[in-house]
């Protein structure tokens, strides 16, 4: 605790990511008009500017946004958590292999990982989503694909450090498997700078599923969503300019407070070797 | 005679360079005695442990240990029977896992005693190092250097070895922890009939705990027999040489390095 | 006559979140002119730290507290400005440190480095006036091949060469006062006893103060004039080098001096690592 109070940003950080994550906890008992998160369309009051009422204003059909856009945080939060649990332990155990077995293993799996690492991320993940079906799962799939790389040369790394540490060859001389080795003896020397590097990572999901969604490539109509809430409000600027700032502001929140907590992570756990 | 080598040699290449750490070494160590293996930087004496632990293979020559060919690649029970007791006590133990797991690994390796009881047998390793067993919770972080270098030595006793290879024991260490973790490991050998092969690059030392002792220098062994005989009449010029220039803290010392130091080159 | 270095009553406490650490409890030593004193004690002792403090490396390190006067020449320390405090360094007082190699800047070339040194008493020597002084301060360590060595990166160099370049460029300035902080421990037994042959010749040539940091007896024995032993924090015992040796008083000196192993006799006492007589007062030889 006190270390969040020597560090002011950290705690900003902190209070900004439990924002998000109780509003999309308690969405359904914080947001004014719940139903709209669904297909309800309201022609009285749609393209209506913040008042009491509609604190954040109406989209085009009426819907509160500011309801939306505590539904939508369900959504950037869940690509984060399901992308970084599938992508995180795929990237770990590829890089502690390539790094403490080398040879062929080294050569073919750091190889293999150069090449994800060369594509730009969004084109891969437009080149993915371009042949499948534009659906949250998909998407999820797509950012997946371009983000195991990253931990497996993170990874890999650490691994060829710690590969000349003296515990290593004790265990080595001991007899113990490489299994033993690779997993419980040099894994939990990986622990702070993957604890930072997620944290980090949960704020760039969040943007780059945003980035997917602007461009019509990830969830569709009505499920709300930040990024598709930012390029439908797109067209209405800068008369109607809730439409896009409020979802952008969201977006801002979200990757800046993880931002601040990863960094503060880093300070904490020293994980930057 | 426990362990034997017959014109040991090895070579690293790496790309362009060759590099020949060790040739030509023919040695043997009696079971329960310690043999110093003395040297300075480049000497090979390193390289020679290294062979013995089986890191990698001998370009030429071969090892017996034991009454079996001793290569890189050996049985479980081979590995069992030579352990080792590193420099850097900082290094030598995992960081992130308490002193229990550290020395609890050569048991779960080698599935000695019931697995209910090795937590025990971890305590009472402790205790037979002279650390206090309640040590076995803690991360190496809190430990002195003293302690963990004990903590390694326990560890190297975990599964009853017959050779330990003693990589510089003692040169991290401060002089009066040194002078603690020598005798016990004097006392641990005595006890446990071990035998030793006790590298290290600090002369004084080798008179202090060794009964045989094997003079490296680039890569070839110039001079080996009882530390008696190398300290009364040392044959070989780079061996007077490395004598003359130990400091020495007593009149007595001096006198005799000096006198040793006179028939160098 | 004024010692060239006197320290009187240091103290040095550090104020963490969990407390406040005391390391110095009043340290006082004095170096004459010329004069080679060393610093004997084991890890933790503050004798690294209270090398650093004469520098003022420490002073400006987040919660150090340090009392207690430095005086360098008569002059005191404390009461100097940060820029005066600067201007000492590598002018009339320099260091040396434990590991050569990873003390010189690795990814500048010797000759490089000899200027920064030169141009802390001489702002803007040219190039060529710098490698003629480092060429000849490099021919006063033995290096023969200067040009070789000037044109060379420390990763080059072998730890011996490192050595003898750093006192090279600690010696170059012509300081009073040289501080060593367990120079040689890196490197080899032969190597070391060349270095510090080397190094003495050199401080008696120029005339050069020596504080020399160490906790090896047996090089202490062989290079200091007088001897201070610092136990935790508190100078146990001191006096010239060989009243010391000869008749250790203090039970941490005796303790350490019994402890040292002996090219003349095998085995080794039983001596406890903690001792409640190490607290003893200090003894001090005439």
């Amino acid at each position: 605790m006190l270390i969040l109070v020597a560090n002011p940003l950290t705690l900003v950080g902190v209070v900004l990511v439990a924002t998000v994550v109780l509003a999309a906890l308690l969405a359904d008992l914080i947001a004014p008009f719940p139903d709209h998160r669904g297909a309800v369309v309201d022609f009285v009051n749609f393209n209506k500017p913040p008042s009491v009422a509609y604190i954040m204003g109406t989209d085009v059909v009426g819907r509160d946004l500011f309801s939306r856009i505590l539904y939508a945080y369900r959504i950037s939060l869940l690509m984060a958590v399901v992308v970084l649990a599938i992508a995180v332990p795929i990237g770990v155990a590829l890089g502690l292999v390539a790094g403490y077995l080398g040879g062929r293993w080294e050569y073919g799996l750091m190889r293999l990982t150069d090449i994800f690492l060369a594509i730009p991320p969004l084109v891969l993940a437009l080149s993915i989503l371009g042949v499948m079906k534009p659906t949250l799962l998909n998407g999820m799939i797509a950012v997946t694909a371009m983000w195991w790389p990253w931990y497996t040369r993170l990874v890999y790394n650490i691994t060829r450090g710690e590969k000349a540490e003296g515990y290593v060859l004790a265990a080595e001389v001991t007899g113990a498997s490489r299994f033993h080795i690779m997993f419980r003896e040099i894994l939990p020397n990986c622990i702070p700078a993957l604890v930072t590097k997620m944290t980090l990572d949960a704020g760039f999901v969040i943007l780059i599923a945003s980035s997917l969604s602007f461009l019509g490539l990830g969830v569709q109509a009505p499920t709300p969503d930040l990024g598709s809430m930012v390029a439908e409000g797109a067209r209405y600027l800068p008369d109607q300019w809730w439409l896009s700032v409020f979802p952008g502001l969201a977006i801002l929140v979200a990757v800046f407070g993880f931002n601040l907590v990863g960094d503060g992570m880093r300070d904490i756990l020293g994980g930057d070797r | 005679m426990i362990l034997q080598m017959r014109d040991l040699g090895k070579t690293f290449e790496t790309g362009q360079l060759r590099v020949t750490a060790l040739s030509g070494v023919t040695l043997d160590v009696a079971a329960g005695e310690c043999l110093a293996v003395v040297g300075e930087s480049g000497s090979g004496k390193s390289t020679l442990g290294n062979l013995i632990l089986g890191l990698f293979a001998p370009t030429t020559g071969h090892i017996v240990f034991d009454g079996s060919p001793l290569l890189a690649t050996r049985s479980l029970e081979q590995r069992r029977a030579i352990q080792l007791v590193q420099q850097n006590p900082a290094s030598a133990l995992n960081p992130r896992r308490s002193v229990q797991a550290s020395v609890r690994l050569p048991l779960d390796v080698h599935a000695i005693g019931r697995a209910s009881e090795r937590a025990a047998m971890v305590r009472a390793l402790l205790a037979d190092v002279g650390l206090d067993p309640a040590l076995a919770a803690r991360a190496p972080a809190a430990l002195s250097g003293g302690q963990r270098q004990r903590v390694a030595i326990a560890r190297a006793l975990a599964c009853n070895p017959r050779l330990i290879v003693l990589d510089e024991p003692t040169s991290a260490l401060d002089v009066l922890v040194q002078a603690q973790v020598l005798r016990l490991l004097d006392d641990l050998r005595r006890t446990r009939g071990l035998t030793y092969v006790f590298i290290t690059h600090d002369l004084a030392l080798v008179r202090a705990v060794a009964a045989r002792v094997a003079v490296f220098h680039k890569g070839r062994l110039v001079e080996e027999g009882t530390t008696d005989a190398i300290f009364t009449d040392p044959r070989d010029t780079y061996t007077r040489g490395l004598i003359a220039a130990v400091p020495v803290i007593t009149e007595e010392e001096k006198e005799m390095r000096d006198r040793l130091a006179r028939g160098a080159a | 006559m004024t010692p060239l270095l006197d320290i009187r009553d240091l103290r040095l406490s550090f104020r963490l979140w969990s407390g406040t650490v005391e390391v110095l409890h009043g340290i006082s030593l004095s170096i004459a002119r010329g004069e080679r004193v060393a610093l004997v004690g084991e890890s933790g002792s503050g004798k690294s730290v209270t090398a650093r403090i004469i520098l003022g490396l420490i002073q400006a390190m987040r919660g150090a507290r340090v009392s207690g006067q430095v005086l360098l020449d008569g002059q005191d320390l404390g009461l100097l400005s940060p820029r005066a405090r600067h201007g000492l360094r590598g002018t009339a007082m320099t260091m040396i440190f434990q590991d050569p190699t990873s003390s010189l800047n690795p990814v500048l070339p010797i000759l490089h480095q000899f200027r920064e040194v030169l141009a802390r008493k001489e702002p803007g020597i040219s190039v060529a006036a710098a490698h003629d002084r480092a060429a000849a301060a490099l021919q006063e360590v033995a290096i023969a091949d200067a040009d070789r060595v000037l044109g060379s990166y420390p990763f080059q160099l072998s730890g011996g060469m490192n050595q003898r370049v750093m006192i090279a460029m600690a010696l170059a300035n012509r300081p009073k006062l040289l501080v060593a902080d367990e120079p040689g421990t890196a490197l080899d037994v032969t190597v070391q006893a060349q270095t510090l042959d080397l190094m003495r010749g050199l401080v008696a040539d120029h005339g050069t103060a020596v504080l020399f940091i160490s906790h090896n007896l047996g090089v202490v024995r062989e290079f200091a004039d007088r001897t201070f032993v610092i136990y935790r924090g508190r100078i146990v015992e001191q006096g010239p080098t060989a009243a010391v040796f000869a008749d250790p008083r203090h039970p941490y000196t005796r303790a350490l001096m019994s402890a040292q192993p002996r090219l003349t006799a095998v085995g080794l006492p039983d001596i406890p690592e903690r001792d409640p007589a190490f607290g003893d007062p200090m003894e001090v030889h005439p």
